[in-house]
């Protein structure tokens, strides 16, 4: 095989050798547990109907942003763990600016939109400045900013709720009816659409690409993350990376959770979505990163949950077996990765071997030393 | 570098250079008996007399323990260089497993099943950090992706259709005893009705010690003091401590660095599980969904800001779970009374700043300080939403200041393959 090739199928084996591990993982579990395992396969795997299908996409939708949202942070080895509060406070800004309805038709929307990510990546400056000048672990300090934003979420919204006529919910006021954003069609039947923001989500997807690969700020955000001392050595200003990183993720974040509001909820109340969050962290490390891939990460989690709905009513099982799914594919991938990559090592050195010993019968026997020590550095 | 040297010469170089170190415990106790001397001339001062009552004593005691037992469990796997941010996923595990063991087979059992299933997930977190090299903290976080889920799962299958028991709960879990001195107990509340400046707190805090105090409270602060003796003064804890410093150099005199390191993971999933045991079977009287709250994550930074230090980790849990324990006492009043408190030492601390040369820092700090004294003056309880902020925020705080102080394992996090010695 040309390396190419090689390379190709390697990149392959690996997602594939992951959710295989998988999901032989899960039905382990399930075997384990006793509940019936071919059923639960044929439930999930079935073909989702046309409305399931919608809700595919549009829960994939709001999870991709998530994914984005923590894969800018792992480029720069940042661990964004906070998405989830950043998204709350974010979708709550933006409910109320847009609720208030201060400008005209999407012109408000679009203002929302600003604030949402203003707000969202302020929430994760602080953890950019405290990490830049204090030195405060991120993981650490977003967790605690998420617990943070519970409560202060929670004390705002009893300021500026309002309650629905009979219903013991709060909520922020609606968004007006022009300021909505439009949903797109997916079928004859029209209540079956989805979120206009995909376009958005899409768009985002493209700068992240753009911004990381072909621009210089985003070369200085890989060198930073792949190593400190070199970018240091290169005259990049690490602390400035560091807070501009966290900045651009807190932004994404603030996005995570407008699809829900501009196309489906219009308000933010007590039973707006969470845990979208920690999703984004799977998806992203699912998705190696890369726009594409975290879309795909994100259609996978987004079929997952909803092919997993019905389990409890079709054959009694609890739908929560794909959260262990899930969680393992996050395992699986990483490790599954580690063994290919060494695979690949392995394959290469032979390579290299078999293609000096082709020239030099006599030279030096054994220069797989080296190479090891290059590669795998 | 005097624990890379102690590989060889154990403890004999490093001992006349730093004296203070071997105090650790000792210094904190001496913090914790100026904590209380500053909450009685607080509580005298604001009038919040539930600051140092015995029943806040007594759940901030309950508050502490789970933190702390989580925190010993990130010092064991940090000390020998693995990074465990699943320690909340371990909690998790530690739940259910007191709750199912519990129901069935009585407390003790109840004790053992936590330590087991937090040891379930150690196991997983060994497997991935340390034989396949995952990068550590993307393995803390599937676990605790996976616990929650696998906790779930395994409620809806085990406790539903139970007396008592449901989806999100388990029935109730057996107690373990309980200890009471009945006469000293009583006697010592007359003293703390008193309501004498400094005597009646020091009552308060003997009286919560010998009225209905769990036995795995008491085992709980043993595991510390183990924990300390076998990590600083055996030659297992110095290997141990040699692989998370420098692993290469370990490896080269001979320690089995893998070994090393799959035993400190796997014992520090045992205590995380043990932490979400108590939460289940002391600090309430079931498994419940969502217990742990976060603890996992406070742990770990109670443990950071006790510098990895056995000493500096129950100092660090303690004033996380007096804070939290202020915010569930409707402590709108002691919260508020505490808020001086912050505005005062931070107001110290920026002068202090100042005088030394740091005019910008100090500036800050200044500033925050009279913004908080401004707030005490303008408010007068805090709302509850925010009452319950206060660990995280007191993490957050505390983490800020102390952060550049603190020497964690050098070699914390890396990932270490077998023959890297050369």
């Amino acid at each position: 095989m040309s390396p190419r090739v090689t390379r190709l199928v390697l990149g392959l084996a690996a997602p594939l050798l992951a959710l295989v591990a998988a999901f032989a993982i899960t039905s382990l579990v399930l075997i384990i547990a006793g509940d019936p395992v071919g059923g639960v396969w044929s439930t999930i795997l079935q073909v989702p109907a046309e409305r399931n299908m919608a809700n595919i996409i549009n829960n994939a939708t709001v999870l991709y942003l998530s994914g984005l949202a923590v894969a800018v942070g792992f480029r720069m080895n940042l661990f964004n763990i906070g998405v989830d509060g950043q998204y709350r406070v974010a979708a709550f800004t933006a409910a109320v600016v847009a609720g208030e309805a201060w400008l005209p038709g999407y012109l408000n929307t679009a203002l929302a939109i600003v604030c949402a990510m203003a707000v969202g990546a302020a929430w994760a400056g602080i953890a950019g400045v405290l990490r830049a000048t204090r030195g405060v672990s991120e993981v650490i300090s977003t967790i605690m900013l998420n617990f943070i934003a519970t409560g202060l979420v929670a004390y705002l919204l009893r300021k500026v709720a309002v309650r629905e006529a009979g219903s013991n919910e709060i909520g922020t006021k609606q968004i007006p009816e022009g300021s909505r954003i439009p949903s797109i069609p997916f079928s004859d039947n029209p209540a079956i659409s989805l979120y206009g923001f995909l376009v958005i989500a899409a768009f985002f997807g493209f700068l992240f690409w753009f911004v990381l690969n072909k621009t210089r700020f985003g070369f200085d955000l890989r060198a930073t993350g792949q190593s400190t001392t070199a970018a240091v050595a290169s005259g990049i200003n690490v602390t400035r990376m560091t807070i501009g990183a966290l900045l651009i993720s807190g932004a994404i974040a603030g996005l995570v959770g407008l699809p829900i509001l501009f196309g489906d909820a219009y308000a933010y109340g007590s039973t707006f979505q969470s845990g979208l969050g920690f999703a984004g962290i799977a998806i992203a490390l699912l998705g190696r990163n890369h726009p594409i891939g975290i879309a795909v990460g994100a259609l996978l989690f987004a079929f997952l949950d909803e092919q997993s709905n019905p389990l409890q009513i079709i054959i009694g099982v609890s739908p929560d077996i794909v959260a262990i799914t899930q969680g393992v594919i996050v395992l699986t991938v990483v490790i599954s990765y580690e063994v290919v990559r060494r695979y690949g090592v392995r394959l290469e050195q032979r390579h290299v071997a078999a293609a000096l010993e082709k020239h030099d019968p006599a030279g030096p026997a054994s220069p797989t030393d080296s190479t090891t020590k290059g590669v795998s550095a | 570098m005097s624990d890379k040297v102690g590989v060889i010469v154990p403890d004999a170089k490093a001992a006349p250079k730093k004296p203070r170190r071997k105090l650790s415990v000792g210094w904190v106790l001496i913090g914790l008996a100026v904590a209380l001397f500053l909450l009685s001339v607080l509580r005298v001062v604001t009038g919040a007399d539930d600051l140092t009552s015995s029943g806040t004593i007594a759940a901030t005691l309950i508050a502490t323990m789970p933190i702390m037992l989580a925190g010993l469990g990130g010092l064991w796997s940090e000390r020998a260089g693995v990074v465990n941010i699943g320690l909340e996923g371990m909690m998790i595990l530690g739940t259910w497993g007191a709750g199912y063991f519990g129901y069935h087979y009585g407390a003790w059992a109840a004790v053992v099943g936590a330590i087991l299933m937090g040891m379930l997930g150690g196991l997983i977190h060994a497997i991935a950090t340390v034989i396949f090299g995952v990068d550590h903290i993307i393995s803390g976080v599937a676990i605790n992706i996976i616990a929650l889920g696998a906790v779930q799962y395994l409620a809806s299958l085990t406790f539903v259709g139970l007396p008592g028991g449901g989806q999100t709960q388990s029935p109730k879990i057996p107690d373990v005893p309980t200890l009471t001195i009945g006469p000293l107990s009583d006697g010592l509340k007359d003293i703390e009705d008193q309501g004498t400046f400094l005597v009646s707190d020091l009552a308060s805090v003997l009286r919560a010690l010998v009225t209905n105090l769990s036995s795995l409270v008491l085992i709980s602060l043993l595991l510390l003091v183990v924990t300390y003796y076998v990590l600083w003064r055996t030659s297992f804890g110095l290997r141990l401590r040699s692989v998370g410093e420098s692993p290469a150099a370990a490896e080269s005199l001979g320690v089995k660095v893998l070994r090393y390191k799959f035993a400190a993971v796997l014992i520090s999933g045992g205590l995380a599980g043990l932490a979400g045991g108590f939460l289940a079977m002391v600090a309430s009287s079931n498994y419940r969904d969502g217990q742990t709250g976060g603890r996992g994550y406070i742990g770990l930074a109670a443990m950071i800001f006790g510098n990895w230090r056995p000493g500096g980790l129950l100092g660090g849990s303690a004033l996380f779970g007096y804070t939290e324990t202020l915010g569930l006492r409707q402590g709108g009043t002691s919260v508020h009374a505490l808020l001086l408190a912050i505005a005062v030492l931070a107001l110290a601390f920026g002068v202090w700043q100042v005088r030394k040369g740091e005019a910008v820092a100090g500036a800050v700090v200044v500033g925050l300080g009279a913004l908080l004294g401004a707030l005490y003056l303008s408010i007068d309880e805090v709302p509850g939403d925010f009452t319950r902020m206060t660990p995280y925020v007191i993490t957050l705080l505390v983490l800020a200041f102390a952060s550049q102080r603190l020497r964690m394992p050098a070699a914390d996090g890396q990932i270490y393959r077998k023959g890297s010695a050369g």
